[in-house]
């Protein structure tokens, strides 16, 4: 028993979300997300991070109430079911594309809820590799030139629940003073034990980490090529990414070789500066048959989807003028459900605490 | 790695020690030698200069702390001058007093693995010694555990283990057991000596409760406000500005040699009489706060179940228990701020819990575990005065208590600047100028040597007005201070009694002068006062 390699659950779930990003049907948006929290609630450990993912689930919630509310309140409303009326005002010419209040009408409001549930699925697919990997473990993947910055944010990371302690003792303590719980005025009163407290800890743990080694690992600096292929690998993958997405008539500069080129600079970059690196890794997560599964899992059902958006555009959006029943893509159909596979196929979860 | 045997695992030449913004040295004139495979027992008053002289062992003094070392310093034959703690690693591995703060990972096998990581090694070693290290500390049980759901005992066993699988030759380890209760102290201690007596580990082990380890010491390093003297435990500690009772004892019956364990002193205690003097019962007073079957319930969580408590005025009762047991949770309760899921508590007719919190100071006071959470304020004279205000006392009384309590500290002082005494006294004092009838204090030792200790207990029995109740582990302490005992278990309080009745009874809570001299006696001034 182990668990799966977290770049296998990110690229799923990242092959979800770009499936979600694709449509406005309501039937494969409602589809994904099924297939998400399923999976999640069958692979996710009894970590903190995992337990979060509620908090995702409000998060993709609340997406969709906000982008109606702001529908209701200045969208442009369209349609021709009306289903009841606001107080509106008129607004000049120049200001032709809001409407503040007006009548409400079914087709622009399904469309809002639609638009606010593909981000709200989208966030929960993010949601869902974040419950699924441990985001530590993910860091642990990374190359090691980025050692350091691992570091900083599992630090990060474990503070910030320390720092929620530190609060509510001091708040605790503040009330032994006499005072009230609430209030401004004790704001810095709590601010500056709290702060006091948290540079103590700081301290603590940076002398740990120095007595343990950290930092050890520079034998020999390294050399200043090493920063500037890094930094001009980053530079023209910038460029090329830019070329790409840009609008302007193809040239050389617009042709995906020069995103390459720059992609592969920067990866030799990163791996001469994590040469100088000598830091191992305990138990490396490995990448086995069981991870390429599940990531072709999540690949499949971006691809099937990319593929019907191709085949047949119309059938990944809701028809919302005349409105009518949403069209069922089943090739998006399958490459979804084939999603759920990583929750039958991989190893449960472990007990941890 | 190659051991010259011969020479000493930790060496001093002459060292001196100045921080940057001191003007006076922390260590002076420090020479001292500490064999292979000995158990180092570095005691001394608080902020004597203990800390430093373990941290210059790894060369955190001065690489990490800043400040000017001079004189040699050499751990394994390297010279600290030319070598980083980071390059230390393999060679001294450093412990400190809350092992949560230092922890980098959050499952115990990472943790174990983190120092090798950074090392490099490769992962088939890694492997080995995490397995090797879960083994040794008896810790494989816990191995996929969070840190976070560990106890004390097992935190600080956890933190040894991680900087034992570097493998280093000496250890270091700063008041490891300070914030941990008996058993959980025990747990430690008892890894320790194993380590020492299987691995030959050279073990440098600060302690404040002295009377924990110094039966395994083979020498004793006193540190005296940056003066060090060292040898056989039996010469230093009978000039030592800290003792354990049990030396006092010796001390003051003249016993030579002087025993350094509850073993050692039964034995040339053989033959002695002593009566007990009639004790001057303290006459209590009335009943101040009465509490009945007080619940606290934290979720599923039942914290305290059904706990009757009655302080008196003028008596101190203290509340002993393990870690997690409640005694917290219950002050808290009692107090009025904390939860309160059932039951009644009543002082002078009246519920902590429904009077606001400028009123409730009036009648409860509490001191928490962590005292500096009560200061905010940049100068000891701005929080006196503001504590004035807040208990609408007449200005100057504050101050006038902290004189009373700890004489000498100057109102332009930064709390932080104090000693965990001083600054225990000052939180002390602001809580009392409300003139509390009832007066809480949670954890008041942690952290204090013998004379603060005694210092605190003379003053908190001359708070005559005032009924205290106070929680802690420290046998000693309650022996010295405590008039009634309640004994806390799993939220319920499962004795109570006087002092004498509840800590002879029991092996856990006896101290040492009982344990020596049997039930008449509980502290070294008692058998004073019988000569």
């Amino acid at each position: 028993m182990r668990a799966l390699h977290p770049m296998a659950w990110w690229g799923w779930a990242i092959g979800l979300a770009v499936a979600a990003s694709l449509t406005t049907n309501p039937l494969v948006l409602a589809l994904i997300l099924a297939v998400t929290v399923l999976v999640v609630v069958a692979r996710r450990t009894d970590s903190p991070w995992a337990k979060a993912f509620r908090l995702y689930l409000f998060l993709g919630l609340a997406v969709v109430l906000f982008r109606v509310f702001f529908h209701l309140l200045v969208g442009l409303k369209f349609g021709d079911i009306r289903l009841f009326w606001l107080p509106s005002v008129s607004m000049p010419e120049w200001a032709a594309g809001v409407q503040l209040g007006g009548t409400v009408y079914l087709e622009g409001l399904l469309g809002a809820i639609l638009l606010g549930a593909k981000l709200g699925v989208l966030i929960v697919a993010v949601g869902a590799a974040n419950a699924l990997a441990n985001p530590k473990r993910l860091l642990r993947a990374f190359p090691r030139a980025l050692h350091e910055i691992g570091t900083a944010v599992v630090v990060a990371v474990s503070v910030a629940p320390q720092l929620a302690e530190s609060v509510q003792r001091v708040m605790r303590a503040r009330q032994l003073r006499g005072e009230p719980r609430t209030g401004l005025a004790g704001v810095p009163r709590v601010a500056l034990p709290v702060l006091q407290d948290t540079l103590d800890r700081s301290l603590q743990l940076a002398s740990a980490m120095e007595s343990r080694g950290y930092g050890g690992h520079h034998g020999q600096p390294r050399p200043r090529w090493v920063g500037a292929l890094t930094l001009g690998g980053l530079m023209v993958t910038t460029w090329g990414l830019f070329g790409l997405l840009s609008p302007a008539s193809a040239t050389w500069w617009t042709s995906p070789v020069v995103l390459a080129v720059g992609v592969v600079v920067s990866v030799a970059g990163l791996w001469a500066a994590g040469r100088a690196v000598r830091v191992s890794t305990y138990r490396p997560d490995r990448w086995g048959l069981i991870e390429t599964v599940t990531l072709s899992c999540g690949l499949a059902a971006a691809a099937t989807t990319l593929w019907v958006r191709h085949a047949d555009p119309l059938a990944l959006q809701m028809p919302l003028q005349p409105l009518s029943t949403p069209a069922l893509p089943w090739v998006a159909v399958v490459g979804i459900l084939a999603a759920t596979l990583p929750a039958f196929v991989t190893p449960p979860a472990e007990e941890t605490s | 790695m190659s051991a010259d045997l011969g020479a000493s695992a930790v060496t001093f030449d002459h060292v001196w020690v100045t921080y940057a913004d001191a003007d006076e040295p922390a260590l002076r004139d420090v020479t001292l030698r500490i064999g292979h495979g000995e158990l180092a027992v570095v005691v001394g008053r608080t902020g004597s200069g203990k800390s430093t002289l373990l941290g210059a062992i790894n060369a955190l003094v001065p690489h990490f702390t800043g400040g000017t070392l001079r004189g040699r310093v050499t751990v394994g034959g390297l010279d600290t001058a030319t070598h980083r703690p980071r390059d230390l690693a393999t060679v001294v591995g450093v412990v400190g007093q809350d092992p949560a703060a230092g922890f980098v990972t959050d499952t115990v096998e990472e943790e174990l693995a983190y120092a090798m990581e950074q090392l490099g090694l490769p992962p088939a070693t890694m492997r080995r010694r995490v397995e090797e290290t879960l083994d040794l500390l008896g810790i494989a049980d816990l191995r996929h555990r969070q840190l976070r759901t560990l106890s004390g005992g097992q935190q600080q066993r956890v933190a040894i283990g991680s900087v034992l699988t570097a493998h280093p030759s000496v250890l270091v380890l700063d008041e490891p057991t300070s914030a941990l209760d008996p058993t959980g102290a025990e747990e430690v201690l008892a890894t320790i000596t194993r380590l020492v007596h299987d691995l030959a580990v050279t073990v440098v082990l600060a302690e404040h409760r002295v009377e924990r380890v110094l039966q395994y010491a083979d020498i004793v390093i006193h540190v005296d406000q940056g003066q060090v003297t060292s040898g056989a435990p039996a010469d230093v500690m009978l000039t030592s500005t800290v003792a354990p009772p049990v030396v006092e004892l010796g001390r003051e019956l003249g016993w030579a040699p002087l025993p350094l364990s509850v073993r050692d002193a039964k034995k040339a205690a053989r033959g002695l009489h002593l009566t007990r003097p009639e004790e001057a019962r303290r006459s209590a007073g009335e009943d101040v706060l009465t509490a009945r079957r007080v619940g606290v319930r934290h979720g599923s969580l039942v914290a305290v179940h059904e706990a009757d408590v009655t302080v008196r005025r003028g008596e101190v009762t203290a509340l002993m228990g393990r870690n997690g047991c409640g005694k917290s949770s219950l002050l808290w309760a009692l107090q009025g701020s904390g939860t309160r899921t059932g039951g009644t508590v009543e002082i002078e007719g009246r519920d902590p819990a429904e009077t606001g919190p400028g009123e409730r100071r009036g009648l409860i006071g509490l001191v928490p575990q962590t005292p500096a959470d009560l200061l905010y304020l940049p100068s000891v004279g701005e929080e006196c005065a503001q504590a004035d205000t807040e208990s609408a006392a007449a200005s100057g009384t504050c101050r006038e208590i902290l004189d009373r309590l700890v004489p000498g500290i100057g109102d332009e002082m930064h709390p932080r600047d104090l000693s965990e005494g001083q600054r225990l006294a000052l939180v002390l004092a602001i809580q009392l100028t409300a003139r509390p009838r009832v007066l809480l204090l949670d954890e008041p030792t942690r952290g204090l040597d013998y004379t603060v200790k005694a210092a605190l207990s003379a003053l908190l029995r001359d708070l005559e007005d005032t009924a205290i109740l106070l929680s802690t582990h420290d046998v000693e302490f309650v022996a010295g201070v405590a008039d009634q005992v309640m004994v806390m278990a799993q939220g319920e309080i499962v004795a109570r009694g006087s002092t004498r009745d509840i800590v002879v009874s029991s092996p856990a809570y006896a101290p040492q002068v009982a344990k020596v001299l049997g039930g008449a006696f509980l502290t070294v001034a008692e058998v004073r006062e019988a000569r």
